[in-house]
């Protein structure tokens, strides 16, 4: 029963996502005012049964309905009630039903919250109807989660089980909220450009959606690397994995909207270029579900190698980015050029800040495709690994960082270089310090880890001050605090990244009961080996001594868990952490009846790096608030240019 | 020239020297990080330097894994035509088994031995990494639905 109901709130879904399409865009034309009625109430339909199907599908999966191919191939009736949900997107048809999903609660959060003139809303809701129509065709014609099974099985197939872990759970539904969140700044930005209401307000109305996309795609991108850090078993935290520069991609060209569109909104400065970076930010989503989603690279995200699919995505990709460049194309050389500015200003830091994201953007992009159209013509097979990066990205980035303290402190239109540069004194003598004292300490790589942790200091000492001073001068709104907080947080990842990059121990030897390994100043004593049986899934648990000059300090237990029904294997990783440095044990493979092989790393400074990512998104959520603060102030505005 | 057309032009001019001086960053770096995949008999037929870093891929050749001393492990990658030794020190896969799947990241050292720093083996028993398939089917050792 629940597969029908699905099924037919999908169709029914789709029918309304084409009203959406045509009301919403014909809502744009002056004096439409049935037409954008009807876009509210077809978006507001849509969304529900939308809800309906992904409830159903959802219902599916906790009931362990094998009749439906998608339950029983990824879910199994021993699977604990958490993986059962998380196992809705734990495979290509439900993720892209969740992808679906997202988009619609969007929509419904452009009707609701009203942002920007009428036609402004109409449009950008046809453009939203657009988006929904060709994914639910997608859907329903390559990738249908409601496709029967007869007769069904008695029991499922399972679900990965690197997929079964907490930190996962709700990483694709993190980063989906930024993807998707990033449709709907698209959307106004195509929207702004059919039917040229309210100006740079545009960016004004479409911020709050930015910074939700922004704040998720943060939050995502930092859960998704925490996962791969403890539960991969390799002791990193970033990989360079096409799958991974997916999501990076998408932020970088979110964050430098974030910069570029506050120019627009101030003074109307970068008018086409925040335009221009609102479709960048989403085709660079677009890519990156098309990466995933169409079997091209191959990775845990990679459910289903099926070319129809890649080539339908493929499809989307270029109609949505074409359609998008050929509009920006015909509309926005008749925008007025943007208002001039002086070479020392906030908005001449904001455009360093844009160059600056858009190279390591760059880097990313190419790092990841050239392997790709290599192969795609028949060349070589090759992969770009992380030394590439660090020649590119990183370089770059820290240019970015050494900029960062300067852009609160400019004057928008024309600011005074002395008084920043005397404004900015304590903290570059701060920075110099923390260096010096890194050098001083003689700790490994010191000459890369002292310019790193100056480079830290700089950033985090001048968000500090910033704060300080605003404090000083009255009460500090959320404005101040959004970009103090995420630019602190920047600093605190970079902190981490160095420490665990430059100063990681690594130790791997085969430890017999009773035996001991030493790594970094502690040395490892493995006490004893234990089998159990977990509810769906066998294990060896090692209970392992940590002592520090004899005496035992903690008790650490990593684990190795096979899971029969999906045919698999998982490293459990056992990490102690004091805060400041992890001390990360992962079980290898046996090698004796009562010896098994066990890789130990110490990694400083670890916790930082995702530490910072959730301070980032702290600092973005502050910028949120600032923005419903101000909301009252926006409808004013735009009420002016209505007709 | 006003001033102001004049500031567009340096700003202009700064962009695409800064843009020139990124693509020759991005191609030297990519000249020197680029790992190439080669199948145990594209080894043999290109005669593959010693030291040069690539990926092998293959089935691990059954009989062939000697585990130990400490970590290390020994085992042959072979495509059904030509078989390369492998020599690891680490932790190897979950799913690292005799006939299986396998692409490992090294280079070849003075003696012909593949000294790999990182084995990787399929995450689940369904999946075959598509450069192994590619390289099995060259050799006509791959059947469809295998």
């Amino acid at each position: 029963m629940t597969g029908e109901i699905g099924q037919l709130s999908l169709c029914l879904a789709m029918a309304l996502a084409l009203v959406m399409a045509i009301s919403g865009l014909s809502g744009a034309r002056p004096g439409a005012a049935v037409a954008r009625a009807v876009a509210s109430s077809a978006t507001i339909g849509f969304a529900v049964f939308v809800i309906v199907a992904f409830g159903a599908l959802t219902y599916a999966f906790v009931e362990s309905d094998f009749s439906l191919i998608g339950v029983a191939s990824n879910s199994h009736t021993a699977k604990p009630l958490l993986y059962k949900i998380t196992g809705v997107w734990g495979n290509h048809e439900g993720s892209m039903l969740l992808w679906i999903l997202v988009l619609a609660l969007y929509s419904l959060l452009i009707v609701f919250l009203r942002r920007g003139g009428e036609r402004l809303i109409s449009a950008a809701l046809g453009v939203q109807g657009l988006l929904a129509l060709a994914f639910l065709v997608f859907l329903l014609f390559t990738s249908n989660p409601f496709l029967r099974l007869d007769p069904p099985p008695f029991e499922g197939r399972g679900l990965n089980p690197l997929l079964q872990d907490p930190g996962l759970a709700f990483h694709p539904p993190m980063l989906y909220l930024g993807y998707v969140g990033m449709s709907a700044t698209f959307s106004y930005a195509a929207s702004f450009l059919i039917t040229r209401e309210g100006d740079g307000n545009w960016a004004r109305a479409a911020r709050p959606f930015m910074l939700i996309a922004w704040i998720a795609l943060t939050l995502g991108i930092t859960l998704g690397s925490w996962w791969a850090y403890y539960e991969l078993g390799w002791g990193g935290f970033w990989f360079w994995d096409p799958v991974e520069n997916a999501s990076l991609m998408p932020w970088l060209a979110a964050t430098a909207l974030l910069h570029s569109s506050l120019a627009t909104e101030r003074s109307g400065a970068f008018r086409s270029w925040t335009l221009l970076l609102a479709i960048a930010a989403f085709s660079f989503s677009l890519l990156g579900t098309f990466l995933v989603r169409s079997g091209v690279i191959t990775s845990v995200h990679a459910f289903a190698n099926d070319p129809e699919r890649g080539i339908f995505i493929l499809g989307m990709l270029v109609a949505a980015i074409g359609g998008a460049l050929a509009l920006f194309a015909w509309r926005a050389p008749s925008l007025e050029t943007g208002a001039a500015f002086e070479p020392v200003s906030r908005e001449s830091a904001l455009l360093l800040n844009n160059v600056l994201l858009t190279g390591a953007l760059a880097s990313v992009f190419i790092g990841t495709i050239y392997p790709l159209l290599l192969d795609a013509i028949g060349g070589e097979k090759i992969s770009v690994g992380s030394p590439y990066f660090s020649l590119t990205f990183a370089p770059v980035f820290a240019g970015l960082l050494l900029i960062v303290p300067f852009g609160p402190q400019l004057a928008w239109y024309r600011a005074d270089p002395r008084a920043t540069l005397r404004a900015l004194i304590p903290v570059a003598v701060f920075a110099v310090l923390t260096g010096f004292i890194v050098l001083l300490l003689s700790v490994p790589n010191s000459a890369i880890a002292a310019l790193s942790f100056a480079l830290a200091a700089w950033v985090i000492g001048a968000s500090a001050l910033d704060l300080w001073r605003k404090r000083q001068s009255g009460r500090p709104t959320f404005t101040t605090f959004a970009a103090v907080i995420a630019h602190a947080g920047l600093g605190v990842t970079l902190l981490g990244v160095t420490g665990t990059t430059l100063w990681r121990s690594e130790a791997l030897d085969v430890v017999r009961v009773g035996g001991t390994m030493p790594v970094a100043g502690y040395s490892l004593r493995l006490d004893k080996l234990d089998a159990y049986a977990g509810p769906n899934f066998e294990a060896v648990r090692a209970t392992v001594s940590v002592l520090r000059d004899g005496a035992r300090i903690a008790v650490l237990t990593p684990e190795k868990r096979s899971f029969p029904t999906e045919g698999q294997a998982t490293s459990e990783t056992a990490i102690r952490t004091t805060g400041v440095s992890d001390l990360y044990l992962a079980l290898g493979d046996q090698r004796g009846p009562d010896a098994w092989t066990i890789r130990a790393y110490v990694n400083p400074l670890a916790p930082f790096i995702w530490i910072g990512g959730a301070i980032m998104a702290f600092g973005g959520l502050m910028g949120l608030f600032a923005r419903f603060g101000r909301r009252v102030v926006v409808s004013s505005v735009d009420a002016v240019p209505a007709e | 020239m006003t001033p102001r057309k004049r500031r567009r032009i340096a700003f202009i001019a700064a962009l695409l020297l800064a843009g020139a001086g990124g693509a020759a960053l991005v191609l030297t770096a990519l000249k020197d990080n680029v790992l190439y995949f080669y199948s145990p008999t594209d080894v043999a037929e290109r005669h593959v330097r010693s030291g040069v870093p690539f990926r092998i891929g293959g089935l691990v050749e059954t009989g062939t894994v000697k585990r130990g001393p400490g970590a290390a492990v020994q085992f042959a990658v072979t495509d059904g035509k030509t078989s390369v030794p492998v020599a690891f020190n680490g932790v190897l896969p979950d799913l690292f088994r005799e006939g299986q799947g396998v692409v490992a990241i090294g280079s070849l050292n003075e003696t012909g031995v593949f000294d790999a720093s990182e084995v990787l083996a399929k995450h689940d028993e369904k999946y075959m990494p598509p450069e192994v398939v590619q390289a099995l089917k060259r050799q006509g050792r791959w059947k469809e639905g295998e």
